[in-house]
């Protein structure tokens, strides 16, 4: 029994990402063949050269069909593939999967979402025929119990903790409004989001991820056949994922102030990797940011720092784009949006990005390291899936 | 064989409209007082599931052979909505669960009904009503909600008669005072001097009827209550009784209001928790004729505690702005949250889990004492399969581990005030709170479980638990 890993026997060769926003104007269709399109174009390949495709939709559509009539993919096949909002990056894991076990040569991860056509705010779960006893809170008041947990824990105090997660959401709008395909394309004053309006416990607007359609996509081919179609490749070191089992729900002994789920495909993915020193090893790292209290805790679960410390670190502009470790330099959640299917592989998509060096200037990070870590969620605290990736550029 | 109450509970609903506050918004309507209020959350059916909970705790050794429900406003027709409260009650499956329904008499008819079935072993009758009027309408501002519930029983070892039942009497006209046709929400009554000529000569003959069957005197009735929709009628007849001075109780109306088809239950359940042994107590309902009940306390009346009694309930009562009262009503429609609204409840889901979704149910690892909320066939410690326990956490008190405020999430009421709480016992469960002002809501807290209706949809009541502030008679 262990966790073997694929480090360094699959690399990606061609990625795309539509712009994330509220796109009224494009329907599912429109953002997976714009998203496979300019994946396709990346990697010099044509849809039928792909041998298999994994597509990663939360509930915008069901079966490979979804993907497959789109495309005109002829007699593929096809998988649709949901895990909450991990589900982009499970399509990416499933088609690495299924290369590095020779069963294909080549294979297309596609994650796509349309949340823009419900009509309400947010994210609304499919409703699955059940009792009328299942709690109906919105994610962000779930995830909301987490920072005042965090602050009584360590000594936080409310003012204290309440310039920590400005700080966080200053950062990310930061990013994003230095990234072309980011939803929010505007710098916002840490005294804005301290003002927003309120929408659970202390969490104002301006602390939630921005809710957007998008798609993006991933060609993945063998590691020694990766340079036959790029000469900067991103190798694939470490894939984990581990589902919680819904216990920190009902156990006393959990606090809300870490994700176990999130520190366990932490611990694993290191381990695929050979990674002893999280704090030191990235030139950058893609968070789960769906919430700032999310993003503050994730920095502990990763062990980019110690238990207790991590809203010093955020002060001290440890995670900023130039600062020690950059942490969602794309704008992550909050201000590049939040279209579940595609967040997974929009993480990689700016992992690929900055690794090669071909982010636009003003917001290239230093890449003298050549590793990147992306980290992906779903689920709420107590009941949560965690996915971890550590990409580079460099085989060993 | 003597016959009567061995045990009895009021619940008066947490929220209270200031009828003055009527006329402020209408420029009439309202008066003096205030009426007690049903949460968005609570129906006839959970008001009496939390008397019939009140009532069975102050009755501890008893074990009723029948559960019947008797209101004016059920939460159901064709469907027995006293089913719900023998599943919310935990009462066996040989139980039987009647519906007395529609009638604003169908309340004292049913309490009637048992107390003269002498020998027939323990009945729980269960009273409740939620009381609407058109804003500004008399009934607007006299209707109340509430519920009682009343354990009647033959004297026994382990369940004494607390107030034996010594007779009654009821009369019966056909005249119309008050009505309403199915589907409406609000009573039409008529010209309100006809049903004052009509209900006084009713009330005095069964009155005396009913103080002959009983066996005493007006003079010798110690505490007694006229109640009825007819208020007029009602304050006319009370003049009338002959009984001493002092003698003519609080009939709550200008704390609780009038509720309908609960309230000779209620009032009964206010009388009983302030006499001592060996009084006559009586009751006069005027409903389609008038009914009279009248008990005398016995000495086991100094051995019983009430679980809450009515009138710390009544103390314990926080105002609600009129506004709020309007929506609840369904008067007006506020913009709803911007999401969408729950779907219906799975009947064969929620069949599967009565224990749990009615009775609040879970299971308890044997090996490692794990307490599961909702109940689990595996154990989140160890890895026991198949090897738990029922456990009741319905009438466990909690401790409020964490909370939010949920501006968003789609309720009734919005916002939604959530807790993550840690039960007396052992187990967790994030439930919602209810009953609560979000600004004093602290970690640290203590609640205590209560039935409620989370929401309607495709005409299904989704009933489950919510959790409520753990309040002392001088809170609020």
């Amino acid at each position: 029994m262990a966790s073997h890993g694929i480090k360094d026997r699959v690399a990606i060769i061609g990625m795309g990402c539509t712009r994330f926003a509220e796109h009224w104007d494009k329907s599912l269709d429109d953002l997976i063949v714009d998203a496979a399109e300019e994946t396709f174009a990346s990697a010099g390949l044509t849809k039928d050269e792909i041998d298999a495709y994994w597509f990663g939709t939360a509930q915008s559509g069901m079966s490979g069909i979804t993907l497959a009539r789109p495309l005109q993919l002829q007699g593929k096949p096809v998988t649709r593939v949901e895990n909450y909002c991990t589900t982009g990056s499970e399509a990416l894991r499933a088609a690495a999967y299924a290369v590095a076990s020779g069963a294909y040569d080549i294979a297309m991860a596609v994650g796509a979402e349309k949340v823009k056509d419900s009509g309400y705010q947010g994210l609304n779960a499919f409703p699955i025929p059940n009792d009328g006893t299942a709690r109906t809170l919105t994610a962000a008041a779930m995830f909301s119990m987490v920072a005042p947990a965090y602050g009584k824990k360590y000594g936080v105090g409310e003012d204290e903790l309440t310039e920590v997660l400005a700080r966080i959401s200053w950062k990310n709008h930061q990013n994003g409004a230095r990234n072309p395909r980011a939803q929010f394309r505007k710098e916002v004053s840490t005294e804005t989001i301290c003002a927003s309006p309120r929408v659970a416990g202390r969490l104002g607007v301006f602390d939630c991820a921005g809710v957007a359609d998008g798609a993006a996509a991933a060609i993945v081919v063998r590691a020694e056949d990766a340079l036959k179609y790029t000469d900067k490749p991103i190798y694939i070191k470490a894939l984990s994922f581990a589902a919680g089992s819904g216990a920190g729900l009902i156990d006393p002994e959990y606090d809300y102030t870490w994700f176990p789920e999130c520190a366990t495909a932490a611990q694993d993915a290191y381990a695929q990797a050979g990674i002893t020193d999280p704090r030191n090893e990235f030139a950058m790292a893609e968070v789960h940011d769906c919430f700032t209290p999310t993003e503050l805790v994730l920095m502990e679960d990763l062990g980019f720092a110690a238990r207790g410390t991590a809203w010093k670190e955020v002060l001290a502009g440890t995670f900023d784009r130039d600062g020690a470790l950059p942490v969602n330099p794309d704008g992550g959640l909050k201000s590049f949006g939040h279209p579940v299917g595609a967040s997974g592989l929009r993480m990689f998509f700016e992992a690929w990005l900055q690794l090669r060096g071909e982010a636009t200037p003003e917001r290239q990070i230093q890449t003298d390291k050549k590793l990147a870590l992306t980290h992906n969620l779903g689920g709420y605290p107590g009941e949560m899936v965690s996915f971890v990736s550590v990409v580079g550029t460099e085989l060993g | 064989m003597t016959r009567g109450i061995v045990g009895i509970a009021g619940y008066v609903p947490y929220r209270r409209l200031q009828r003055a506050e009527v006329a402020k918004v209408f420029g009439s309507g309202g008066g003096k007082g205030a009426r007690s209020v049903a949460s968005h959350d609570e129906d006839t059916t959970t008001m009496g599931v939390e008397a019939a909970r009140r009532a069975l705790r102050s009755a501890p050794g008893a074990a009723p052979g029948a559960l019947w429900f008797a209101t004016a406003t059920p939460a159901y027709l064709d469907k027995t909505n006293a089913a719900t409260l023998h599943a919310a009650l935990r009462q066996p499956a040989e139980v039987a669960a009647f519906d007395f329904g529609g009638a604003l008499r169908s309340g004292p008819g049913a309490l009637r009904s048992a107390l003269d079935a002498t020998g027939s072993g323990t009945t729980l009758v269960v009273v409740a009503d939620l009381r609407d009027g058109l804003p500004t309408s008399g009934d607007e501002a006299a209707g109340g909600d509430g519920a009682a519930a009343v354990l009647v029983g033959d004297d026994a070892p382990g369940t004494p008669v607390i107030a034996e039942f010594l007779g009654g009497a009821s009369v019966t006209d056909e005249f119309l005072d008050r009505w309403r046709t199915p589907g409406d929400r609000r009573s039409r009554t008529w010209e309100e001097r006809f049903g004052e000529t009509r209900y006084v000569p009713l009330g005095a003959d069964a009155w005396q009827s009913g103080l002959k069957a009983a066996g005493v005197t007006a003079e010798e009735v110690d505490r007694v209550v006229v109640t009825g929709m007819h208020g007029r009628a009602a304050k006319a007849l009370g003049r009338k009784l002959g009984v001493r001075d002092g003698a003519l109780a609080d009939d709550l109306s200008t704390t609780v209001g009038q509720t309908g088809a609960a309230h000779a239950g209620l009032v009964l359940a206010s009388l009983l928790e302030q006499s001592a042994p060996g009084e006559v107590v009586a009751v006069v309902s005027l409903a389609d004729g008038a009914d009279v009940l009248v008990f005398r306390t016995t000495g086991a009346l100094a051995d019983w505690s009430p679980t809450d009694p009515v009138a710390d309930q009544v103390a314990a009562g926080a105002d609600l702005p009129y506004g709020k009262f309007l929506t609840w009503r369904g008067m007006v429609t506020p913009e709803p949250p911007r999401r969408p609204e729950p779907q219906r409840v799975s009947s064969s889901a929620a069949w599967r889990n009565e224990d749990w979704k009615f009775g609040f149910v879970g299971s308890q690892d044997r090996t490692s004492g794990a307490v599961h909320l909702p109940p689990s066939r595996v154990s989140m410690q160890g890895g026991a399969v198949d090897d738990m326990v029922p456990v009741d956490r319905a009438d466990a008190e909690a401790t409020i581990a964490t909370y939010t405020i949920d501006r968003l999430a789609y309720s009734p009421s919005p916002p939604i005030v959530f807790a993550v709480l840690d039960f007396d016992g052992g187990g967790r469960f994030p439930v919602e709170l209810t009953d609560v002002d979000p600004d004093t809501v602290d970690i640290g807290d203590r609640v205590r479980m209560t039935f409620r209706k989370l929401y309607t949809s495709d005409g299904i009541h989704d009933y489950f638990w919510k959790a409520t502030p753990v309040r002392t008679a001088t809170a609020g």
